[in-house]
C-alpha cells in the first residue's frame, strides 16, 4: 500500500503543475486552452535537443523550455487571442482558436522533431528501496522540483505585484481595469506563464516519460480532467485536482486490475456524478 | 498593330508546330510510366514508427529502383510513385485513406498497420479492386472468403508458440504475465499469446492487466504484476513508444524476469526510453540479420540511412511489400490493372530473394496453414534480444 500512496503523490505532483498553467490561463482570459499539451511537447523537446542531444547542463535545458514556451504564449497571446477577443464577441471564437493552433502545434512539432518517441539520460541514477517503497531517485526529484515549482507559483500569484494585479484580473476584469490595472498586459503575462509552466513540466518529465509528437491530445484532456476535478479557474482547485487524479489512477490500478482496464472507466463514472452534484467542481470560483 | 499580332500570333504557331514535330520525332525513352503504389497506416502518435518504416522503406525503394531507369514490368517500363496516407491509427481515417486510393486508380496499397484499421478497409478495398498488404493479424482478413488482404509480416500467432518455447527450453521460463494496451489490437495479441502460453504448459500468473495507450507513466501499471514475480513479462501488441516506458518502470521496480513482446521494436527508442535497462530484451525483429543478408539489403540499409539519417530495423521486413509487388507485377504483367490476374499469380510465383545471402532462397507467398490460402509474404521470422543500442539475433525462423 506504501507503494501505491507513494506512486499517487508522485503521479500527483506532475498533474498538479500541468493543470496549473491550464487554469492559469483560463482564470485570466476565460480562454481553455486545447493547445496546452502541445506546449508540454515543445517544452519536452527543447530539453530533448539541448539535454539530450546537445548534452548541455539539465538546468539549462529546463530553463531554454520554460522560456522557449514563455515566448510563444507571449506571441500567441499579442498577435492571436487578444485580436480574436476584441473582435469578437462569442466565446467559442476563442475555443476555435485554441483547437486551431493545437492542430497547427502538433504538425509544427511532427516537422521539426520526426515521429519518434524520444527520451534523455536520466538526470539521477539509483534507486530508492525503504520497506516497501521502491521509487527510482530521478522521480523523486522531478516529484520535488514539481512540489518546489508549484510552491513558487503560488507564493508569486500571493505575496508580488504581478501576482496579485493577476488575482485581480481573474476575479473581475472590468473591475480591475477601472483600478488602472494594465489588462492586456498581464493579460499576455499570464498567458505566457501558463505556457512556460507547460514548457517547464514537459522539460522535467522528459527525463522520466520521455516525449513523443503525438501524446499532446491526451496531455490537454488529462489536464482538462483535473480541472473539471478542482474546478476551473481556481489555483488551489487544480492542485487538488491532480493530486486527487493521480491518486484515483493509482489506488485504481491496483485494487481493479484483476478485472481488466476499468480505472478509467470508474474514474469517468464518478466524475460524471460528482459534477452532478457540484457543477463547479470542488473550488469552483474564481481567484480571491 | 494588327500587323503586328499577326506575325507575332504566326511565330508562335510555327513554335508550337515545330516542338510537337520535335516532340513527335524524339526517342521512346523520354519518359517512363509512373506506377502508384499506395500506403495507408499510421505515420504519427506512439505508434509512428510502424507506418514510418513502411514509408521509408517503399520511398528508399522506389528512389533506388528510378534511378536505375525504373523497373521494367512487361513491355513496359515504369518510374514507382509511392503516394501515402496517414490513419493516425483511426480506422475511420484508415477508410478515407483507401478511397483516397480507389479515387487516384490505385490497384496496390501496403498497409493498415493495426487490426481495427485493415478491417475497415476491407470492403473499400473489395469494392474498389484494390490488393493491400496489413501488418495486422485478424485471421479472417487472410481467410475465404477474404482474399484481397496478403498478410506483410510473421503473425503474433505464428511467432509466440516459437518465442516462448524456445524461452521454456533455453531460458527456464514457467511463469508468465501479459499486460497490454486497452486496445483491440494488443488485446488480441495478448489473447494469441496467452493460448499459446497456455498451450505449452507455462503457468499464465496475469492475463487481464491492460493500460490506456496514452499512459505516461507505467509505474502504477506495472506495480501489482511485478509484484507476482513471473519469469517472463510480455507486453503484447506494445507500441514501439510505449516499450522502453514500459520497460524501464519494470526495472526501475525491482523486476529480474524476461521481458518480450511479438510486435517489432526500434533500438534507437529503446536506448533512448531505457537505456541499458532494456538490455534483454526480446522482440520480433527485421526479417534480416547480418548474418543472413545480401549485399542488396546491405545496399538498402545504406541508402535509406543515407536518406533519412537513421534506419529502423524493421525496415528489414518492411521493405519486401513493394518487392514483392512489383515482382509479382512481373511475373504477371495484366495484373498491373487486373487484382485476379495477381490473385492468380500468387499461387505459383516464385521469385529469387534478393536480401538474403542464400541464393536459393526465393519470395513466394504462403499462409496455407495458418490462413488455408496463400495470403502472407514469406518473409524470415527473426526473433532478437536488445543489447546495448542494437538488436543481436536470437534466432530464425520460417512460417508454413
Amino acid at each position: 500500500m506504501e507503494q501505491v500512496v507513494a506512486n499517487g503523490l508522485y503521479l500527483g505532483a506532475q498533474y498538479a503543475l500541468i493543470a496549473l498553467g491550464l487554469t492559469l490561463i483560463f482564470a485570466l482570459m476565460n480562454v481553455l486552452n486545447f493547445a496546452h499539451g502541445q506546449m508540454y511537447v515543445l517544452g519536452g523537446f527543447v530539453t530533448y535537443e539541448i539535454y539530450g542531444q546537445l548534452r548541455w547542463p539539465f538546468v539549462v535545458a529546463l530553463f531554454a523550455s520554460a522560456i522557449t514556451l514563455a515566448v510563444l504564449g507571449g506571441l500567441i497571446e499579442r498577435l492571436l487571442f487578444r485580436t480574436v477577443i476584441r473582435r469578437s464577441v462569442r466565446e467559442e471564437s476563442t475555443m476555435l482558436l485554441a483547437a486551431g493552433i493545437a492542430y497547427f502545434l502538433d504538425a509544427v512539432i511532427l516537422l521539426l522533431f520526426g515521429e519518434k518517441q524520444r527520451g534523455v539520460p536520466k538526470i539521477v541514477p539509483g534507486v530508492l528501496r525503504a520497506g516497501d517503497i521502491i521509487m527510482p531517485y530521478d522521480r523523486i526529484v522531478v516529484g520535488g522540483l514539481a512540489v518546489l515549482f508549484i510552491v513558487g507559483f503560488i507564493l508569486m500569484m500571493q505575496y508580488t505585484r504581478p501576482g496579485r494585479a493577476m488575482r485581480a484580473l481573474a476575479q473581475d476584469r472590468i473591475a480591475a481595469q477601472l483600478m488602472g490595472v494594465p489588462v492586456e498586459f498581464y493579460s499576455l503575462l499570464g498567458f505566457a506563464l501558463g505556457a512556460m509552466l507547460a514548457g517547464l513540466v514537459g522539460g522535467l518529465l522528459v527525463t522520466i516519460t520521455g516525449v513523443n509528437s503525438g501524446i499532446g491530445g491526451p496531455i490537454s484532456l488529462k489536464a482538462f480532467l483535473m480541472v473539471m476535478i478542482g474546478g476551473a479557474g481556481v489555483v488551489g482547485g487544480a492542485i487538488a485536482g491532480g493530486f486527487i487524479l493521480g491518486m484515483l489512477e493509482s489506488v485504481g490500478l491496483t485494487v481493479l486490475h484483476a478485472y481488466g482496464d476499468i480505472t478509467y472507466l470508474v474514474i469517468f463514472a464518478a466524475l460524471l456524478i460528482f459534477l452532478a452534484i457540484r457543477p463547479n467542481g470542488l473550488m469552483g470560483k474564481p481567484w480571491g | 498593330m494588327k500587323r503586328h499580332m499577326f506575325s507575332s500570333r504566326a511565330a508562335l504557331l510555327g513554335l508550337v508546330s515545330a516542338l510537337s514535330l520535335a516532340g513527335a520525332l524524339m526517342p521512346a525513352e523520354a519518359a517512363n510510366k509512373v506506377l502508384k503504389i499506395g500506403f495507408v497506416g499510421v505515420t504519427s502518435g506512439p505508434a509512428a514508427a510502424w507506418g514510418t518504416s513502411n514509408v521509408r522503406s517503399m520511398q528508399t525503394l522506389a528512389a533506388w529502383w528510378n534511378g536505375q531507369g525504373g523497373v521494367k514490368i512487361g513491355d513496359q517500363t515504369y518510374d514507382i510513385d509511392v503516394v501515402t496516407f496517414d490513419d493516425q491509427k483511426d480506422p475511420k481515417r484508415a477508410i478515407a485513406g483507401m478511397e483516397k486510393m480507389a479515387q487516384e486508380g490505385i490497384h496496390y496499397v501496403v498497409g493498415p498497420n493495426v487490426d481495427d484499421g485493415a478491417a475497415a478497409v476491407r470492403p473499400v478495398a473489395e469494392k474498389a479492386g484494390i490488393i493491400y498488404f496489413p501488418y495486422a493479424f485478424p485471421k479472417a482478413l487472410y481467410t475465404k472468403p477474404a482474399s484481397n488482404a496478403v498478410l506483410g509480416m510473421v503473425a503474433n500467432y505464428q511467432s509466440a508458440p516459437s518465442i516462448y518455447k524456445y524461452l521454456k527450453e533455453n531460458k527456464g521460463v514457467k511463469t508468465v504475465a501479459f499486460v497490454c494496451a486497452n486496445e483491440s489490437d494488443p488485446i488480441s495479441q495478448r489473447d494469441g499469446g496467452v493460448v499459446a502460453a497456455k498451450a505449452l504448459g507455462l503457468n499464465v500468473v496475469a492475463d487481464k492487466d491492460t493500460y490506456e495507450n496514452d499512459t505516461r507513466d507505467f509505474t502504477p501499471v506495472l506495480t501489482p504484476i511485478v509484484k507476482l514475480k513471473p519469469d517472463l513479462l510480455v507486453l503484447s501488441g506494445v507500441a514501439p513508444a510505449n516499450a522502453p516506458l514500459l520497460i524501464r518502470s519494470a526495472r526501475e521496480l525491482g523486476f529480474e524476469g524476461i521481458i518480450s513482446t511479438e510486435t517489432a521494436q526500434d533500438a534507437k527508442v529503446l536506448e533512448e526510453g531505457a537505456g541499458e535497462l532494456a538490455n534483454g530484451f526480446i522482440s520480433v525483429g527485421g526479417a534480416s540479420t547480418p548474418e543472413i543478408r545480401s549485399k542488396t539489403m546491405e545496399e538498402f540499409i545504406d541508402r535509406y540511412t543515407k536518406k533519412f539519417g537513421e534506419y529502423n530495423d524493421e525496415s528489414n521486413t518492411k521493405v519486401y511489400a513493394l518487392q514483392y509487388i512489383v515482382d509479382t507485377l512481373k511475373a504477371d504483367p495484366k495484373a498491373i490493372d487486373s487484382v485476379e490476374e495477381f490473385k492468380k499469380a500468387m499461387d505459383t510465383f516464385s521469385a529469387p530473394n534478393p536480401y538474403l545471402k542464400d541464393s536459393s532462397a526465393t519470395l513466394h507467398y504462403v499462409g496455407t496453414t495458418s490462413f488455408g490460402q496463400k495470403r502472407q509474404l514469406a518473409v524470415p521470422l527473426v526473433v532478437n534480444q536488445y543489447k546495448d543500442g542494437k538488436f543481436e539475433t536470437l534466432f530464425v525462423a520460417n512460417v508454413d
